[in-house]
């Protein structure tokens, strides 16, 4: 019980800290900070934001879990964009195409997604493992490559076609059978949440068991906490490198799923991209943990739904980016302060539960 | 020497206690100004904590410490060194690219109108290299230096700060026998200036030849002060091990002829294309001890972790029970009942920030208790760490709390009972008493002697000499990655092991 405190400690001070700093930015601006944050939070919590607030969260979520499978063992996938994004693009060509009874089809759809992902993700432990190339530069680089290769395949002589009655262009419409439906999840909303929403919670539950219940996670963990010990416990570190940026791939695979199937049907020039690098943000805000991150999406999506009120009031709504910038960098220091006050307090709490035996000098002089 | 104002140090009643171990208890000791004072004592007997403390780097919890006649509370070394206290440490503490001037003067530069005055620290570090005969270029790079004169380097350092009392923390670890000699004279010379010099060692040669007092330390005490031409390195030994204390010896030999492990040829080629190791051949059979000496860097590592299949070896063979292993991972060797205590415990032995009980399953991560199928058995897991902590006595309030918080020695404790459960076949022994209190050694060297009479095959590599000795059935001599000789541990001596070590041929 303690221990959970503590662990809240953390981002709760992060959150005051940007708070305090964007109430210091919104003064300085000459508004009045009282007025945007009440606004917001009126706003945040009708319905319709509150419904955008699940689903945003939904695809944060994925995409965090992604992140966050590679921070486990010290990988940074920071392509979790491309990604995501080419894996959209192939499912949703590939969804465009099929004519299969419902659950069928959608399983096929999202299987596309996650192969695309898990292979564009191993591309980058490849080169890690071959060439010694740092996934964080070839993960980058790679986000670079899949937007060339989306606007190369999104054409009109591949795999686009015109939507309808707009100049913007996606791939053929995903067909009933392959949609799933969303459902109200409040009273007085106009909008769904997605169906998707359950993806989310299998992903994160298959997470949690497979890092503590499993061979596989102990040994990922354990390329964690510390390379040369794991080595030296058997871990092959070249195949733990591949098998978790397949993972953190294949998972990413899914960030574009509830989109695509719950609203866009179809992968065009507007499907959302930048999700990745909000998945990092929400990883570090969540340090990684499934209900941590859990917490963390919801935040974020709530600010990021609950700022579109902001047009209105004058203020920027880049003020928001700003607070949840302030938050990861502050919680990424709390993170490490409470780390560090935990370890100490532990090694005092042995010290103490120890004092009241004989010390081991004495026991061994006595023998 | 009678007054305190006669002394240059004094430590009375010093008291340290860490998390479940007892440092230092009831220190005494008084040094005369102007004189080499040697403190001996075994690995672990608390003569490190004792110079922390006298180098403010930690703070006693009782006792009193007086510097030439005066009351110190030292907080931090910078208080220390506002006292004319200086530390050489063990393990240089050198910027490696940065001139042996720049080393010298970092952190308290002379300035001049705001830049550095290189002149006036050249003339002050020549002035002091001549005084005392530490002769070095003072515009050479640290990393192009041997080790013999970045110890003087860290000698000056200390001196240009104005210590006139100089700890050395075992300096002669690292040198070989002319670079001791030339630092010996060093020392004398400081002397001869009047500067005070404690040193640290558990080489009794040595200190019986500079140390003009010695302070025997034993078990986290100081148990007697002697002068060196008053007793024999054989009379200091005994004072420093005490006579009730258990020796390593092992009882009647119980090596059979089956062969567990043959290492044919094996050789090492380092990535810069140095040999690590050189056709390294040898046989351990079931329930013998194959001892490996060797000053350490000369192969030791790499010879245990190409065993273990941590390395590549560019030659030669390694057959486990009449199978080659020589392409198998890591982990199916240690399936195969390979155990390993590693050398360097934090490094390769655990995970800190993880509770003891996945600090057990490291390493055997896909065997039992500790697993089922592809699932980790959680209760398996926990129910044979409890036990390890019982029958190794880890001091531990439970098996949740993390492995950084437990003391080294049991850490170790931890690392040996998990690496001897599950019935090996062989163990891949390295130092596996370092840094552990004298019960627990006896502990431990019990542990492998019943472990051996099983028929358990031990590769032992050890610095301690007197547990090589008194654990091995037979011992080879490693130098520069070659097995250069063996010895009979029934009849060598310890002094025989060291010159072998530093390739003086030995009868045998």
């Amino acid at each position: 019980m303690k221990k959970f405190f503590i662990s809240l400690t953390a981002p709760a001070l992060a959150f005051v800290f940007a708070i305090a700093v964007t109430w210091i930015l919104l003064i300085a601006t000459g508004h009045n900070p009282v007025s945007t944050f009440k606004s917001m939070g009126s706003y945040g919590i009708k319905p319709d934001s509150l419904t955008l607030t699940v689903n945003l969260a939904v695809t944060y979520y994925l995409s965090a879990i992604a992140v966050a499978i590679g921070f486990r063992m010290n990988l940074f996938n920071i392509g979790v964009d491309g990604q995501y994004r080419l894996a959209a693009l192939v499912a949703a060509a590939v969804g465009g195409v099929l004519h299969l009874p419902p659950v069928i089809d959608v399983a096929l759809i999202i299987l596309t997604a996650v192969v695309v992902g898990a292979i564009w993700g191993s591309i980058a432990a490849v080169l890690k493992t071959r060439r010694g190339v740092s996934e964080v530069i070839s993960t980058i680089m790679l986000n670079y490559i899949a937007t060339g290769v989306i606007a190369f395949l999104l054409t009109p002589s591949l795999l686009a076609v015109a939507v309808a009655g707009s100049s913007n262009i996606g791939t053929r419409p995903i067909p009933a059978n392959g949609q799933v439906p969303g459902f109200k999840l409040l009273a007085g909303a106009s909008e769904q949440v997605y169906g998707m929403i359950g993806l989310a919670v299998i992903v994160g539950f298959g997470y949690w068991y497979l890092l503590n219940r499993t061979r596989f996670g102990f040994d990922l963990r354990a390329s964690g906490l510390s390379a040369t010990a794991a080595v030296a416990s058997g871990v092959d570190a070249k195949k733990m490198v591949f098998r978790t940026m397949m993972l953190s791939g294949a998972v990413a695979g899914l960030v574009g799923i509830p989109t695509l199937l719950g609203i866009s049907y179809s992968y065009s020039l507007d499907f959302p991209t930048g999700l990745g690098f909000t998945g990092v943000a929400i990883a570090l805000l969540g340090r990684n943990s499934p209900i941590g991150v859990a917490f963390g999406a919801l935040l974020w999506a709530f600010l990021d739904s609950s700022r579109q009120i902001l047009d209105l009031t004058g203020v920027s709504k880049e003020i928001v980016t700003v607070m949840q910038g302030v938050a990861v960098l502050a919680v990424v220091v709390a993170y490490e302060v409470v780390r560090r006050y935990r370890v100490v307090q532990q090694q005092r709490e042995v010290g103490k539960h120890l004092g009241s035996e004989h010390a081991p000098v004495e026991a061994a002089v006595q023998s | 020497m009678d007054s305190a104002k006669a002394s240059a140090v004094e430590l009375r009643g010093i008291t340290k206690t860490f998390p479940g171990v007892v440092a230092n208890r009831d220190v005494q000791i008084l040094v005369r100004p102007a004189t080499v004072h040697a403190i001996v004592g075994e690995n672990g007997a608390g003569k490190s904590t004792l110079m922390k403390i006298l180098y403010g780097m930690q703070e006693p919890d009782e006792g009193t410490i007086s510097i030439e006649g005066t009351p110190a509370t030292l907080r931090s070394p910078a208080d220390a060194i506002a006292r004319g206290i200086g530390m050489v440490h063990q393990h240089f503490q050198l910027a490696d690219n940065f001139t042996v001037i720049e080393n010298i003067i970092l952190g308290s530069e002379p300035t001049k109108g705001g830049r550095i005055d290189f002149a006036e620290a050249r003339a002050r570090i020549s002035d002091l290299g001549q005084r005392y005969g530490l002769d070095v270029d003072p515009d050479a790079r640290v990393e192009d230096l041997g080790v013999g004169d970045r110890q003087r380097v860290e000698i000056l350092k200390v001196l240009y700060r104005g210590a006139r009392i100089l700890i050395l923390d075992e300096p002669t670890a690292v040198l070989v026998p002319h670079e001791v000699d030339e630092l010996f004279s060093a020392l004398r010379e400081l002397k001869a200036q009047g500067l005070t010099v404690l040193f640290i060692s558990h080489k009794l040669d040595e200190v019986l030849s500079v140390a003009d007092d010695i302070t025997v330390m034993r078990q986290g005490t100081t148990v007697a002060s002697v002068v060196p031409h008053e007793v024999t390195a054989r009379q200091l030994a005994e004072l420093m091990v005490g006579s009730e204390l258990p020796s390593p010896q092992t009882s009647e030999s119980t090596v059979t002829d089956i062969e567990v492990l043959k290492v044919t040829d094996l050789t090492l080629t380092g990535a810069d294309g140095r040999q690590l190791l050189a056709s390294v051949s040898f046989v351990i059979h079931r329930g013998e001890v194959l001892g490996i000496a060797g000053v350490e860097g000369n192969g030791q590592a790499e010879l245990v972790e190409t065993i273990m299949g941590m390395r590549t070896p560019s030659g030669g063979r390694i057959m486990l029970n009449a199978e080659d292993i020589t392409p198998w991972s890591t982990r199916r060797r240690r399936e195969a009942g390979v155990g390993f205590i590693p050398e360097d415990r934090i490094r390769q032995g655990l995970l800190l920030e993880a509770p003891i009980w996945e600090n057990r399953m490291l390493g055997h991560q896909t065997e039992e208790p500790n697993v089922k199928g592809f699932r980790i058995d959680r209760a398996g897991a926990r129910a044979d760490t409890e036990r390890i902590v019982r029958e190794y006595d880890v001091r531990t309030p439970g098996i949740d709390v993390m492995a950084s918080a437990l003391s080294g020695g049991n850490q170790q404790k931890l690392i040996v009972g998990r690496e001897m459960s599950g019935e090996p076949v062989l163990l891949i022994a390295a130092h596996p008493t370092r840094g552990v209190d004298v019960g627990a050694q006896a502990a431990i060297w019990d542990q492998l002697r019943v472990a051996r009479a099983k028929g358990l095959a031990v590769l032992l590599i050890s610095a301690d000499l007197d547990e090589l000795i008194g654990l091995s059935d037979s011992l080879q001599v490693l130098l520069r990655g070659q097995l250069i000789a063996t010895a009979d541990p029934a009849t060598v001596t310890p002094e025989q092991l060291g010159s072998a070590m530093t390739g003086v041929k030995v009868a045998s």
